[in-house]
């Protein structure tokens, strides 16, 4: 037990339900699991499963019907929605399919937001933006603007968001998604460079090869259960 | 999240729907500039009356009567049982010299009016003349005269009131320079009975004086307490002293035991700053006299001036009451556009405090623009219905005034108003937006 007190995100029994109707939805059910610091795990399964349910969970986006979340030993369940807004901040970096970048701000604007949330003073912010920028090798394009950006550069410059707090969890809602194969390897190259540097890292992905190639745990979901946990063969 | 980082995103985010913003902000200023033009009619008016009557010396100036004509006619006036207890003194030349040792006493001058019969081309007109202190010209009343002031407080010279004017001639302008001669009744004092028994008397003799007409004015200027009749010619008060008509309360003077020595019918004291005119109404009554003021008068002015803002004000307010839901609008507007910005940013760390804040920001960002809007374009009405009025004045041939003011701390107030209107107009759309779960937000599409 003493690795699990230790670890950086520990899921018990946890459950999410919801009420569609007459129906109750399962969303999650039962789910447990421990992801240790330094980690790359690849949630898988198909649409449907839960498995970006339980990333929002782990996120602090949303809370659990049934069970608890430790990230790095503290309870989720247990913080009001300032403490889970910064633990979003602090702990988690956030990267999604979709990019989710504010299209009228430019690259360097939009890696600043999560400085501004989390108050950061000013004459820190610009090296820790240079930083993050160069990270995902964008250094010529900051005065740039989403739109003027290709999808693969828009997920970078969501990279350098998620990682200019430096957080201690990455947490990639499938980020390779809506990139071509060619840009989803580049991106996946940098996430696997982002984990080697220390953070952890948890993705959730339909797309098993690419999880096969560069996570080294995955676990399967299927109708909001964990159906298969094992490291990489 | 800081006040500059809120500010500068909100600014972005009015930035962004520049169009559906500046309407909004425009409305707002709209609500703003007609609680200030109403407001600034008000203060203006308010200023302009209270100018008008500070000015005629009313404020500034207590009355005196002996306190006998007191009783009855000027009753009712502040804190006269008070000095009952001291006896009344009759109101003579050495009344006048103690009361102009009074501390904070500038002036004290007799009302001298009388009737007389004005002779003017071989006709006689008859009217009441009264004496004004040289001190008048500044009081405000002569400011539309034609012609002009005495040219010095013993002068043999006459302002008409316009109305005799008229009688005197068609073309009243042409009296000015010409002469007028005043056939009035003087009193001249009896030599006192060698029995000793009853002193005092005077007859009455008719006598005529010259006068050069110097001015014309359309109103009838503050004489003193009034008394009789309608005063229509207005001569320097040195001139109508030195006259000794005989007046009204002459033969109350010679019943009464004062003796040869002229009593007044009532003394102006005019006193350095209104602000001392209790103090020196009271003294005066200590000393047997009966007095009066029109500080009572000055504060139900400012008490109805202050119903009729109240009242104007509401209409403007329910134009910024009109013009916040504007707001609301706007915002909830904003918050069905920018839901999936709203999930990014709690996603990103934003606490549900962060997003009210924002949206709060936005609300009183409008409102500050909004508020400085309104107050230029407020002022800018009022300098219209300034312009407008005083255009219709010079076409009277009555000098100009400022019927609107617009006082910094009004400035301070409508500014405050829209930024507090606003602030509350954004509450619902702000804790609106603070509640929108996130992972709903980030589906939105």
């Amino acid at each position: 037990m003493s690795s699990e007190n230790g670890a950086a995100v520990r899921a018990e029994h946890v459950a999410k339900h919801y009420q569609m109707g007459e129906t109750l939805v399962r969303a999650v059910d039962d789910v447990s699991i421990v992801v240790q610091p330094g980690e790359f795990v690849a949630l898988l399964g198909s649409s449907g499963s839960g498995k970006s349910t339980m990333m929002n969970l782990i996120a602090g986006l949303d809370r659990p019907s049934a069970g608890a979340i430790y990230a790095h030993g503290k309870n989720l369940a247990e913080m009001d929605s300032a403490e889970l807004a910064k633990h979003r901040s602090q702990t988690i970096g956030m990267v999604f399919q979709a990019f989710n970048l504010l299209p009228r701000m430019t690259l360097a604007e939009n890696v600043e937001l999560p400085l501004r949330l989390a108050e950061v003073e000013r004459e820190e912010r610009g090296p820790r933006v240079s930083e993050a920028i160069e990270r995902v090798h964008l250094s010529g394009r900051a005065n740039h603007r989403p739109p003027e950006l290709s999808g693969g550069e828009q997920q970078r410059v969501a990279l350098a968001r998620a990682l200019v707090n430096k957080p201690a969890i990455l947490l990639a809602d499938e980020p390779t998604g809506n990139l071509d194969s060619k840009t989803g390897d580049e991106i996946m190259t940098l996430i696997t460079e982002i984990n080697r540097s220390g953070v952890t890292v948890l993705m959730v992905t339909h797309d098993q090869a690419r999880a096969e190639k560069y996570a080294r745990r995955m676990i399967f979901m299927r109708d909001g259960k964990v159906v298969s946990d094992g490291d990489r063969p | 999240m800081k006040v500059r980082d809120l500010t500068e995103l909100a600014a972005r985010n009015l930035r962004e729907a520049v169009l559906r913003n500046s309407l909004t902000t425009l409305g707002i200023g709209v609500g703003v500039a007609s609680l200030v033009a109403i407001l600034s009619l008000g203060v203006g008016l308010q200023q302009l009356a209270n100018k008008r009557l500070t000015n005629s010396g009313l404020f500034n100036a207590v009355i005196v009567m002996s306190r006998q004509n007191f009783r009855g006619g000027f009753g009712r006036a502040r804190g006269t049982e008070q000095a009952d207890s001291t006896p009344p003194r009759p109101l003579d030349e050495d009344a006048r010299k103690e009361l102009a040792q009074i501390p904070g006493v500038v002036e004290v001058y007799p009302e001298v009016r009388f009737p007389t019969g004005i002779k003017f081309n071989d006709n006689t007109y008859p009217t009441v003349v009264a004496g004004v202190p040289q001190s008048s010209k500044g009081s405000g009343a002569y400011d539309g005269i034609q012609g002009s002031f005495f040219s010095g407080p013993d002068a043999q010279e006459a302002i008409l009131q316009v109305e005799l004017a008229k009688q005197l001639s068609n073309n009243p302008g042409s009296l000015i320079g010409q002469s007028v001669t005043l056939n009035y009744a003087e009193r001249q004092a009896l030599p006192s009975s060698s029995d000793g028994g009853i002193s005092g008397g005077f007859s009455v003799v008719p006598h005529e004086e010259k006068l050069k007409i110097v001015g014309i004015i359309s109103t009838e200027p503050t004489t003193g307490a009034g008394g009789f009749g309608q005063v229509r010619l207005i001569i320097p008060l040195d001139v109508a002293e030195k006259l000794q008509a005989a007046q009204a309360n002459d033969l109350r003077s010679v019943l009464g035991s004062s003796g040869a020595r002229p009593n007044f019918a009532s003394l102006t004291v005019k006193v350095d700053d209104p602000s001392q005119v209790e103090a020196v109404e009271d003294n005066i009554k200590a000393r047997g006299f009966g007095a009066f003021s029109l500080l009572d008068a000055s504060k139900n002015l400012t008490l109805i001036f202050s119903v009729f803002d109240t009242l104007f004000g509401s209409f403007g307010g329910l134009a910024l009451v009109v013009a916040s839901l504007g707001i609301v609008n706007t915002l909830v507007m904003a918050i069905l556009e920018r839901r999936r910005e709203i999930g990014i940013l709690k996603a990103l760390g934003a606490s549900d405090g962060d997003v009210k804040k924002l949206f709060f920001t936005e609300a009183g960002c409008m409102g500050l623009l909004g508020g400085v809007i309104g107050v230029l374009l407020g002022w800018g009405i009022g300098r219209g219905i300034n312009f407008g009025a005083n255009v219709y004045l010079h076409r009277q041939n009555l000098p100009s005034i400022e019927l609107t003011a617009v006082p910094i701390w009004m400035v301070i107030f409508a500014i405050a108003i829209s930024i507090g209107v606003s602030l509350a107009a954004g509450l619902y759309p702000a804790s609106r937006a603070a509640k929108l779960n996130p992972v709903e937000a980030l589906r939105y599409e």
